[in-house]
């Protein structure tokens, strides 16, 4: 954004080429650079996060104190989306199971896969493989458009009649077809749509990474001399690619089932209320529906969180200064986990009776595919061994991943075996693993990402003292939240009641919730709140340093040796000044006999002439 | 600096940029198509035995749609061959016929869907099915439109057998096609309060209609599309043959792939819906 500081270099460059001027327009809101593309992502990427955030910490009020107000926001809920809707302040179980669901899918479909994929994609991996730019840019800013158009229709489906859509975010047939059935357009059609725009978006945006790794690396920039992180995402487009097309037909048929009548996942004989039956002509699957589903929903967990792995492995490498342990093992394991990733989404449905022989063939794939994960982890790890650590913030976000992401990892195993998850399913016990993996795990690494790479976009740091406030507050609020969510689920309190399980309570004889672990929704919350009021020194040094932090020394202020670093800051149109070659694989650090600790990707080998 | 390989090809992959694009986005149109695949084999073998309506579909129709489509097919690899030989005019010539064959398919299709839509089924309370039209071939209706328009008999021209009864000996598929085929059978009256449940051959009568019209569909955008993209590269794209002809020699090969792709769409659709 602030191109402004060495507008004298882009215009020079600018004049190699086709010179004309860029308006603001031009530049910003319809640009093709991949920069700026890669930019306006991540804006809107972080808007959503926020926005998502705030729907959660709404329901924690829920949760924690059902049917009384809702304290500071609870007026202007009901003035925004009417007093039917949030009636005398109180949030009611239609406007949670809607605030559930839009927050599912906001955070996985309009933050975190937006931030980690597009955004960070978008603007280091062309820099990092020494590419001009994306391969199709005008693609790249259709990609960015439906993007944007897929998160308007989201947001908008709040105010729409009905409200949005209250079905979860998994959207399971029949419940998505029949919640609202007497709206023509209401608040499921709209995810529908929104998803279809985001679908497109995505595959727009595969498309281009793919073709611009193989397609465009620099002379010299070997498949095995590509820093991680572009291998991350180069897997990660394969699984956009491949896994969201099911996901866009089953959403096409959802789509029939509520607009035209038909019966694609609706099975003969459907009561509603136990008496009426469904005016359909029956015959369809809910099954169909969840293996649709599924199959987009398992590849995207390594959607969600490859990408971070790359960043973290690259922050360490950089501030251990030292290279990356096991280099050939990351690329391998992360192939690995996206050819596997393709064969494990029944794992999600072992209660929905569909027999022990598949239950038995998923649960062997999915015990298998934590081989590699475990390999990233465990080299990632290794890494650190007699490493000079320089615990910057990025490096402290990017050395709390590592535990976090394990435990995230590791209490998946029991919800992989599906003798155990008959306990474990649908409790928050699985909500506690899978936000370990994306919350202190995914999130930890786009910040580390971000404090890394915000010098190379806007020319000076962030603020070191702010960023640590941010961390340590952040890390000690993620497992307040998150640690108590295992003890509620192993207790057996079930996922989406809005009034955290009060419905469960143990009463005089009745066995069921213990009022301690009713209890604990409180201590929960709070740390929610808490955990909001610590991103606020993030939200300061964000916008603060912009201006007014400290000025970059040079062009690779951290000293790094990958591509990105041997650009003029911020990188012009067509980021790099002169034709470049690479000569070296990614981590060259603390190479014995070299005058510096760090020797990057373009110097040429010693007695070369260049 | 500039982007590479957008027309020439880069060494050690042998391809240009676009031609790595439209591959990798066919690779996920085989993901869209082979979910819905998925999706008929599960519901057809899912639905209850007898229940799946079978020979509804024209198959002369149905076959001569899939010769249209074909024979666009070769017309697309003469143009690019013509094209790459430096025949601009034979280029132009083979793909007008590649459009052409597109709206032909389209209009065929049209007047299939709309020839279904007018066709109905009535469920009667005494267990009968029966297939057939109803007088003034309305388009549409369903149980619920009987009562909306407060009809209170309708006249109805049954076909002379029911899909889901025995087959004839000699096994005519087309037969409830040609069931409107000379008057051996008159217009009877039915009351709608004999009526169970009556739909017309649209996607809410059955998973059967429910899928065939969503993959046609589908496949009839693409066709569409496609269409578009041809008539735009033969039209006002053309500017580009005179700047940069190798350019504009590779935008017609990578429309022309993606043509290729959704012909062998129907090829599979055509056997799967109408066929079996």
């Amino acid at each position: 954004m602030s191109a402004t500081t060495q507008a004298g270099h882009v215009h020079a460059v600018h004049a190699d080429e086709h010179h004309h001027e860029l308006n603001f327009l031009q530049k910003y809101i319809f640009s093709t650079d991949h920069k700026i593309i890669g930019i306006q992502y991540g804006v809107m990427a972080l808007l959503f996060l926020f926005f998502g955030f705030c729907l959660m910490m709404v329901m924690r009020w829920s949760i924690a104190y059902p049917d009384h107000p809702i304290p500071i926001v609870g007026g202007l809920l009901q003035t925004v989306l009417g007093k039917d809707v949030v009636k005398d302040g109180i949030m009611g179980p239609d406007l949670y199971n809607s605030f559930g669901a839009m927050h599912g899918t906001i955070m996985v479909f309009l933050a975190i896969v937006p931030l980690a994929f597009a955004a960070f994609g978008n603007y280091v991996v062309p820099l990092q493989i020494g590419a001009p730019d994306m391969a199709f840019p005008r693609v790249n800013m259709a990609s960015f458009q439906s993007f944007f158009l897929g998160g308007v229709v989201m947001f908008a489906s709040f105010f729409i009649p009905g409200g949005a859509a209250k079905s979860g975010w998994t959207s399971y047939s029949p419940l998505a077809t029949l919640a609202e059935r007497g709206y023509l357009f209401n608040g499921q059609t709209f995810w529908i749509i929104g998803m279809v725009l985001l679908i497109t978006s995505s595959l727009l945006g595969a498309v281009n990474f793919i073709a611009t790794i193989i397609q465009l690396r620099a002379p010299g920039m070997t498949w095995m001399r590509m820093p991680f992180f572009c291998w991350a995402q180069f897997v990660t487009a394969f699984l956009l690619l491949l896994a969201f097309p099911p996901l866009e037909a089953a959403g096409v048929m959802q789509l029939m089932d509520n607009l035209m009548g038909t019966s694609f996942f609706l099975p003969s004989g459907l009561m509603v209320g136990g008496a009426t039956a469904v005016p359909i002509s029956g015959g369809g699957s809910p099954l169909l529906w969840q293996h649709l589903f599924w199959f987009l929903g398992h590849p995207e967990v390594y959607v969600l969180i490859l990408p971070g792995m790359g960043v973290v492995s690259e922050i360490i490498a950089n501030n251990t200064r030292k290279p990356i342990w096991g280099y050939k093992s990351l690329v391998y394991s992360v192939l690995a986990i996206g050819f596997i990733s393709f064969i494990v989404w029944a794992h999600h449905m072992y209660l929905t009776g569909m027999g022990t022989k598949i239950s038995t063939f998923f649960q062997t794939t999915t015990m298998i595919i934590s081989i590699p994960s475990v390999i990233i982890l465990t080299c990632l790890f290794i890494s650190l061994w007699g490493g000079s650590i320089r615990f910057n913030t990025q490096m402290l976000f990017a050395l709390a991943f590592l535990p976090m992401f394990g435990i995230g990892g590791l209490t998946g195993l029991p919800l992989g075996f599906n003798f155990s998850d008959l306990h474990l399913h649908d409790t928050y016990y699985v909500i506690a693993h899978f936000h370990y993996v994306v919350a202190p795990g995914t999130i930890f690494a786009l910040f580390a990402g971000i404090y890394h790479w915000y010098p190379k976009i806007t020319g000076r740091f962030m603020s070191e003292s702010l960023g640590k406030i941010h961390f340590w507050l952040s890390l000690l609020f993620m497992n307040v939240v998150f640690q108590p969510m295992f003890q509620q689920g192993m207790a057996g309190m079930i996922r989406r009641m809005y009034n955290g399980g009060a419905t469960y309570a143990a009463t005089g004889t009745e066995i069921g919730l213990s009022p301690e672990i009713i209890g604990l929704n409180k201590w929960v919350s709070t740390g929610a709140w808490f955990l909001g009021l610590s991103q606020i020194p993030f939200i300061i040094n964000f916008f603060w340093s912009i201006r007014n932090g400290k000025k970059i020394p040079n062009d690779n202020p951290w000293h790094a040796t990958t591509l990105e670093w041997a650009t003029p800051t911020p990188p012009p149109h067509g980021n790099f000044t002169s034709p470049i070659e690479i000569h070296r694989g990614p981590y060259e650090y603390s190479v014995p006999g070299h005058p510096t600790d760090f020797t990057m990707q373009t110097q040429p080998e010693k007695g070369t002439k260049h | 600096m500039e982007i590479p390989y957008t027309a020439k090809a880069r060494p050690d992959t042998g391809l240009f940029n676009a031609k790595v694009g439209i591959w990798l986005f066919l690779a996920s149109e085989v993901m869209l198509f082979g979910a819905l695949f998925s999706a008929y084999i599960l519901l057809r073998v899912g639905a209850d035995p007898g229940t799946w309506p079978q020979g509804l579909l024209n198959v002369p129709i149905g076959t001569f749609n899939t010769t249209v489509l074909i024979t666009s097919s070769v017309t697309v690899v003469l143009s690019w061959a013509a094209l790459k030989m430096g025949n601009f005019r034979a280029y132009r010539k083979y793909q007008s016929v590649t459009i052409l064959c597109a709206l032909g398919f389209l209009g065929i299709k049209s007047f299939e869907y709309s020839d279904k839509w007018k066709h109905y089924e009535v469920w009667l309370n005494d267990g009968k099915r029966l297939t057939g039209h109803i007088e003034g071939n309305p388009y549409f209706w369903r149980t619920e439109t009987l009562a909306k328009k407060k009809i209170e008999s309708i006249k109805f021209t049954a076909d002379p057998t029911h899909y889901a009864a025995p087959k004839p000996a000699h096994g005519d598929n087309a037969q409830a096609e040609a069931g409107h085929a000379e008057g051996k059978h008159e217009a009877m009256d039915i009351k709608t309060s004999d009526i169970k449940r009556l739909s017309a051959y649209m996607p809410s009568h059955s998973t059967y209609f429910a899928i065939y019209f969503t993959l046609t569909a589908l496949h009839g955008l693409h066709v569409l599309g496609g269409a578009l993209v041809i008539a735009y590269i033969w039209g006002p794209g053309a500017k580009l043959w005179r700047t940069d002809p190798e350019r504009y020699t590779n935008r017609v090969e990578v429309s022309g792939l993606f043509w290729h792709f959704v012909d062998l769409v129907w090829i599979f659709l055509f056997p799967v819906l109408y066929l079996l």
